[in-house]
């Protein structure tokens, strides 16, 4: 793998403890409860993959890691900080738009549907971010850009707009976009599951590289052959807890609980 | 047997004959023409044989000093009261869509009251404004005062004209701005909020420029309206193209040609705005479509460029080559 791929891996190892520790986490979307206490420790480069039937909670839970859903109740904290609040004097205070806007910036996200932005080359959609946000200069942020679309194999589609590429493509300049921001945590939400299956491979293989330089990752998915081959661990989530965790092998082969080997016995 | 029969008929007759048909006759088309030539006939007849059009008198004036003054109070009405327009609708929708009831509350009875009433009125209510407040005043509100002026020669016609059709706009833009807002995909919101993207950036970079693919198009109405409506202005007393003539017209009697003046003059500056806007809406839809269209002058260089090589190509073949494609 090229350079910029691996010095995303050096901010990935410069804390200790925990990347993301999450508490009995709890979330309800009006009487709906989503999350009814999730406790999930993900360890610095380690690649967990997260499983489920959909409407089991999985996408809600990556949404609260970086504040795009507010929890309800219990602790998440990413890097030893807590997610949307600030501890002090045994009181919390809820962190202004600036402060989440600061703390998002250091977690990359890839959707489903890939939300690229539709009126930016892919280019400038992988700029954007670093220029506005982080008010990188234009030209260092081109470099940085063409280094990461090189590394997901979309050099010659830089100037291309999202709707001439490809669902694969569009990914992996997603993929791009999230990592221009040099996070120290990479979000997966369903990568591969809007995209035809021939174009499943190109994006996997890019998070497997990613993978290898020792990038933090949680990926939902629905790749049990990328969890078990990538992933370092492995949650299956079911209703809205953690019903089973470990290493993928174990899990995928040996399901200890009922439901893991009921969904397993669908999808494999 | 089959097998060898129709490679043999396939031999015989090479590439398929070309379809000739007897086309299906549509004689009520050709009534509704024959009707739509006829009528067309009779008003080109009258245009150019009933002298009352006085297209003599037209010419006379259509480049006239003061017709031009008009013409410019037009242009100048419709430019500042869209900027007006565009500046509060943009504000206005924003804080339609704010969280805080407060703002959007705020900005819900601007548009309805704004909407409610006719811009006639309006007009009409600012340009005898000083009836209700005779002095205006700037200061801290509830407070000492700094500045004061007098009402009739702050609010001048042209102002109240102004301000009239400008507020007037606002809440009509207002409305445009916000469908163009929520025709965004959440999605849109999510990844720019993901990659660290405070609200106001997010929409300023992310949500207004896919937002203006659908406001453009009802802004350009709403522009070539105003630009009609900015006529309403000749009531009280501002000299745009409509009361320009008025003013000609209350002298000299020629009523029709004048009026012919001025709708000749608004109909050309429709027409501009109307290709502006082709191209305005060219240009914002730039990632909507695998490629853009191409341009009506694009279109026309082209098929030029085409004929012409056809044109300069043919005599060069040889006579050969067309036979052996027999």
């Amino acid at each position: 793998m090229s350079t910029s791929f691996e010095a995303q891996a050096a901010t990935a190892f410069a804390g200790t403890g925990p990347m993301v520790l999450a508490e009995q986490v709890h979330k309800s979307f009006g009487l709906l409860e989503v999350l009814k206490g999730i406790d999930i420790e993900v360890g610095r480069g380690e690649v967990m993959c997260i499983i489920g039937p959909s409407g089991s909670g999985k996408s809600t839970f990556l949404r609260c890691i970086n504040h795009l859903e507010k929890i309800d109740a219990g602790r998440l904290s990413v890097d030893g900080e807590l997610v949307g609040y600030r501890q002090q004097g045994g009181k919390l205070y809820e962190l202004r738009d600036r402060e989440v806007c600061a703390k998002r910036a250091e977690i990359g996200m890839v959707f489903q549907q890939f939300n690229l932005f539709p009126h930016m080359t892919a280019l400038e959609n992988v700029i954007e971010a670093p220029v506005r946000v982080r008010k990188m200069p234009k030209n260092e942020a081109t470099d940085l850009a063409n280094q990461l679309l090189a590394d997901t194999g979309m050099e010659d589609k830089a100037s291309a707009y999202p709707k001439q590429l490809s669902g694969g493509q569009q990914q992996r300049v997603a993929i791009a976009r999230a990592l221009a921001m040099r996070p120290k945590l990479m979000l997966f939400d369903e990568p591969t599951s809007a995209l035809d299956p021939e174009l499943v491979g190109e994006v996997l293989g890019v998070m497997r590289n990613l993978a290898k330089t020792g990038m933090t990752m949680v990926v939902v998915t629905h790749e049990m052959g990328f969890a078990r081959e990538v992933g370092d661990s492995l949650v299956f989530m079911d209703d809205g807890v953690v019903v089973e965790s470990g290493r993928p092998r174990d899990v995928l082969s040996n399901p200890q609980h009922e439901r893991t080997s009921a969904f397993l016995s669908k999808v494999l | 047997m089959t097998t060898p029969r129709t490679a043999q008929t396939a031999e015989r007759t090479g590439p398929p004959e070309v379809i000739k048909a007897v086309p299906v006759r549509h004689p009520g088309r050709w009534v509704a023409a024959a009707v739509v030539l006829v009528l067309v006939a009779m008003l080109v007849n009258t245009l150019v044989t009933n002298p009352r059009f006085g297209w003599n008198i037209i010419g006379q004036y259509f480049l006239s000093s003061r017709v031009l003054t008009g013409l410019g109070y037009t242009i100048l009405l419709t430019v500042v009261a869209m900027a007006i327009g565009i500046v509060l609708g943009v504000l206005l929708a924003v804080m339609r869509l704010s969280v805080n009831p407060l703002l959007s509350g705020a900005s819900w009875v601007y548009i309805w009251f704004f909407r409610g009433t006719p811009v006639l009125v309006q007009l009409l209510f600012w340009f005898n404004l000083a009836f209700l407040y005779p002095r205006i005043s700037l200061g801290v509100p509830f407070g000492p005062a700094f500045v004061h002026g007098n009402a009739n020669s702050l609010i001048t016609a042209l102002a109240a004209a102004i301000l009239g059709l400008g507020l007037n706009e606002g809440a009509y833009m207002a409305e445009i701005v916000r469908a163009g807002i929520l025709s965004v995909d959440h999605g849109q919101i999510e990844a720019a909020q993901a990659v660290g993207m405070s609200r106001a950036l997010t929409m300023r970079r992310i949500i207004l420029p896919q937002a203006m693919r659908v406001i453009i198009p009802p802004t350009g109405n709403e522009t070539i309206s105003m630009l009609k409506t900015s006529s309403l202005a000749s009531v009280i007393t501002v000299t745009e193209l409509l009361y320009a003539v008025q003013l000609i017209y209350s002298v000299n009697f020629q009523t029709i040609p004048l009026l012919i003046v001025a709708s000749i003059w608004y109909l050309i500056m429709t027409s501009v705005l109307t290709i502006g806007q082709y191209y305005v809406e060219r240009y914002y839809a730039r990632g909507a479509a695998r490629s853009l269209p191409l341009t009506p002058l694009q279109r026309l260089r082209r098929n030029l460029v085409i004929t012409h090589d056809r044109l300069a190509k043919q005599p060069m073949q040889p006579p050969g080559e067309s036979g052996e494609r027999r």
